[in-house]
């Protein structure tokens, strides 16, 4: 085994074959009964409670507990569901610590927030594992909605709609549903195939039809969509990822962590998924830590985190920068690539070291490298789309864009913070507005 | 350290810390260990007649309340007295006494309401070499229906008649259990001592059905599909035996009968309670059957330090100390005023104090956009309900308003003076104050 480890270049079972399955257990295991009873209890069911307003779905938290307290999980269920149709998603993969649970009063007291996300997901995961679905569709309406891109704010605005009454055609441009939540988000937080899962129980309204291997550009044009549907919904997500701009990234080992995170997400088998010896990761957010931390459990003797500013201007919270640093990651702070050095392939890449200013300081860094996976950002792609703001779809009230007749929002629209939660939140309201002008 | 020995009513124990008649003093085994664990006397499973002796159901004996983490709160049982035979309790009873020579070995008995039951029994009790009897006048289910326990309680004659009998049959002191079961404590309590006891007991357990199957629709503890009301104990409880173990307490016509008291005792300072109360010493039982003989070290040692705190050395120097502060309502001073006060350093923003008065009560207090929470003294009362729901201790208090100032509320100066509703204007039968 520790031939394996110590092997240089991008190679596969790095580990003993049984060792995998730990490495990329749940994150947080399952709260049983009496943890989330004794987790529900902490709840002071604040008045106008705060972890409500830092919710991006607005979930009535204090509710869903003292449903959870008083024997009730599967209404709690509906309390979350009803608000945040990704409710069971969100509950693994919320920046919790940055969001209810740091503006809840227990942690303010006492450091302690109340496990708000755990108790969600003990919940939503009560009622879908039953297969329950508690929602139904309204009469029809004869209406029809095109959403494209099948990530959370697409399915979420596609459920909404469906439950309205309205009937839902979603592209998307992979083979499977889901988008980041099936694609972009590390393993571990959500095991089991439970992004799938989700989608399935999801799609039990009814009225919505997915149609895989379809995007703009690739057999689809938003003027198509507008002639042919009542409404449109872009839900596209950002396609593209910026490059280093550094020298010789174009050598062999040098690629995208979202492709890394899709393609361990999508293999069937971890023994197989090659890895590098030394590792380094370009990036400073959440699919930086996504990818760092499952190359070092994939069985990577070095992996190296390198973001060009200070760890507290990373997107990635604390509690991420955390968990990598558990994990065995390295992380150097204020430091930008100049070079990949190799023959062929990577073998080093060089740093400069960067002031607060990010004005180089004449420092420099070499870490030996046989796979460096970029993490610095993603961006949106596509032509004729509607109006830009920055580089995201100009969007005004519940993701109006400025073409009539089409919606936006999610990772792909201006404003939000690029949450799942967010993106859900802003799918929900945007079905609501294409409710609203479709039933005036 | 404080000298916790104890003596009631003649009896002397290591400390005034007792267990109550129940199933943890049900045999020798469990005595012997309780003593051994440090309590100062047990009062031994009650004992019935001579005869077979009476059994118990082959289901559950006991309900339940939780608070959070399933804590315990509250107990019921369907037990009866002990279902072992007379000769067995007497030869065990006789043999721990021999070898606990310090500590107190009480005898509970319930027989028949007649007298040479009664008769019968106490000789071979006192042949024991038990310190004293408990008279079972409490047990409130099964043995009542039989005519015996609080079907007993519930007759202040009969509890006069069934003690002058103990009285004259026996040596021993005669401590009389109450039962909680009935509308004014003081009634069995003036008969107990009509009838010459020595002492009262209280409480006994409260009529009760803890909660309900809502699969099966039956009262718990279930038998076989049907229920039964049991005897409530435990901390929940503890509130009803304060209040019954001071209403004696002040009573002129039972100030001077010794209590033990008994009633959701589950740590030192709800045994100081009722010292202060009124009660000469305290048994606890559902403690133990919640947490073992070993809690008795908590007890023994918290009670000393709170008497080393107030200088006192012993425990009768507490004993009753918060008896002349138990008055009517109608003796209340009404001209004092208390205003809510929420310390702002340790709020933490909950807004359940703003919920409660906000919903419920008087509206007194105020909420600001970011979530600051302060007192509306035109409207506060002070209720005291913002403390009590408040989870963070002394985050809000009553401070009295000083004398001289005004109540914002009713534009009155508070006056330094006392005066109570038997004064007030508003009362029609209101005498002049003098």
């Amino acid at each position: 085994m520790v031939d394996d480890v110590f092997t240089p270049g991008i190679k596969a079972g790095r580990l003993e074959e049984g060792a995998y399955a730990a490495q990329f257990s749940d994150l947080h295991p399952p709260l049983d009964h009496h943890e989330a009873l004794v987790a529900a209890d902490r709840c002071y069911f604040c008045h106008d409670a705060p972890c409500i307003t830092a919710c991006p779905t607005d979930i009535d938290i204090p509710l869903f507990i003292r449903q959870i307290a008083t024997g009730t999980p599967d209404a709690a269920a509906k309390t979350i569901l009803g608000q945040n149709i990704m409710g069971g998603m969100c509950a693994r993969v919320c920046p919790t610590e940055q969001l209810c649970e740091q503006s809840c009063v227990r942690e303010v007291a006492e450091g302690k927030p109340v496990l708000i996300g755990q108790l969600q997901r003990y919940a939503t995961d009560h009622l879908q594992q039953q297969g329950i679905h508690p929602f139904t569709r309204a009469d029809a309406t004869g209406k029809t909605v095109a959403v494209v891109g099948a990530g959370p704010a697409g399915l979420s605005c596609a459920h909404r709609l469906a439950m309205l009454g309205h009937d839902v055609v979603v592209y998307d441009a992979r083979p499977k549903a889901g988008g980041l939540n099936e694609f972009g988000i590390a393993a571990y937080k959500t095991p089991n195939g439970f992004a799938q899962d989700e989608v399935d129980w999801l799609l039990k309204i009814g009225g919505i039809c997915i149609e895989t291997g379809k995007a703009l550009g690739e057999g689809l044009t938003l003027d198509a969509l507008k002639a042919k549907f009542d409404a449109v919904f872009l839900a596209i997500g950002l396609g593209g990822v910026n490059a280093l701009g550094a020298q010789g990234e174009d050598k062999d080992g040098v690629t995208d962590a979202v492709d890394f995170i899709a393609e361990l997400r999508q293999s069937s088998d971890l023994t197989a998924l090659p890895i590098g010896r030394d590792v380094v990761v370009i990036g400073g957010g959440m699919t930086a830590i996504d990818a760092a931390v499952q190359a070092k459990l994939l069985g990577a003797l070095n992996v190296t985190l390198v973001y060009r500013r200070g760890r507290d201007r990373m997107n990635a919270s604390p509690f991420e920068q955390d968990l990598a640093a558990s994990k065995g990651v390295r992380i150097v702070t204020h430091a930008v690539p100049v070079a990949v050095h190799g023959n062929g392939a990577v073998r080093e890449i060089e740093f400069e070291y960067v002031d607060g200013a990010m004005k180089g300081t004449g420092e420099m860094l070499r870490l030996p490298a046989d796979q460096v996976f970029k993490a610095i950002g993603q961006t949106l792609q596509g032509d004729g789309l509607p109006d830009l703001e920055g580089r995201k779809i100009a969007v005004t009230g519940a993701g109006r864009t400025s073409v009539k007749g089409v919606w936006a929002g999610g990772d792909c629209a201006s404003g939000g913070d690029d949450l799942t939660v967010t993106a859900v939140a802003e799918g929900r309201d945007a079905a609501m507005d294409i409710h609203a002008a479709l039933t005036a | 350290m404080a000298d916790l020995t104890s003596e009631f009513v003649g009896i002397k124990s290591p400390n005034p810390f007792w267990l109550a008649s129940a199933p943890p003093t049900d045999k020798e085994y469990n005595v012997r260990r309780a003593f051994d664990a440090g309590w100062g006397g047990v009062v031994w499973k009650t004992l019935g007649m001579e005869g077979p002796p009476v059994v118990n159901v082959n289901g559950p004996r006991y309900g339940a309340i939780w608070g959070a983490d399933r804590r315990l709160l509250g107990l019921n049982n369907i037990e009866l007295i002990t279902d072992r035979p007379l000769e067995v309790n007497l030869r065990e009873m006789k043999a721990v006494k021999r070898d606990y020579p310090d500590r107190a070995l009480i005898a509970s008995i319930m027989v028949p309401c007649e007298e040479e039951a009664w008769k019968a029994i106490l000789p071979h009790v006192e042949e024991t070499g038990a310190d004293g009897i408990e008279l079972n006048f409490g047990c409130p289910h099964g043995m009542a229906e039989r005519g015996m326990g609080s079907a007993v309680g519930q007759v202040p004659e009969y509890i006069e008649m069934v003690t002058r009998w103990c009285k004259m049959y026996t040596r021993m002191p005669v401590i009389v259990k109450l039962t909680p079961n009935i509308t004014n404590v003081l009634y069995p309590a003036e008969a107990a001592k009509r009838g010459g006891a020595d002492a009262v007991s209280l409480i006994n357990t409260i009529n009760s059905i803890t909660s309900v199957d809502l699969d099966n629709f039956a009262p718990e503890p279930m038998i076989d599909g049907k229920g039964t009301h049991g005897g409530y104990c435990g901390p929940a409880v503890k509130p009803i035996a304060l209040n019954m173990v001071a209403e004696i307490a002040r009573n002129p016509a039972t100030a001077d009968l010794p209590i033990s008291g008994i009633g959701g005792v589950t740590t030192w300072r709800d045994a100081a309670e009722f010292l202060a109360l009124g009660a000469g010493n305290v048994q606890v039982c559902t403690a133990v059957m919640t947490y073992g003989f070993k809690i008795v070290q908590e007890m023994i040692s918290g009670l000393s330090e709170y008497m080393d705190s107030k200088d006192m050395t012993s425990v009768d120097q507490l004993v009753r100390k918060a008896v002349p502060n138990v008055t009517d309502w109608n003796q209340l001073n009404l001209n004092y005023v208390a205003k809510a006060r929420i310390d702002q350093d340790a709020c933490i923003s909950c807004g359940r104090c703003f919920a409660a008065c906000e919903d419920t009560s008087h509206q007194a207090i105020a909420m600001s956009e970011d979530r600051t929470f302060t007192v509306i003294d035109e409207e506060c009362v002070a209720c005291n309900l913002c403390v009590n729901v408040c989870p963070v201790e002394d985050c809000i208090s009553m401070v009295p308003m000083e004398a001289g100032t005004t109540d914002p509320r009713t534009g009155k100066v508070v006056d330094p003076a006392y005066a109570n509703w038997t004064t007030h204007p508003n009362n029609p039968s209101a005498t002049a104050a003098e």
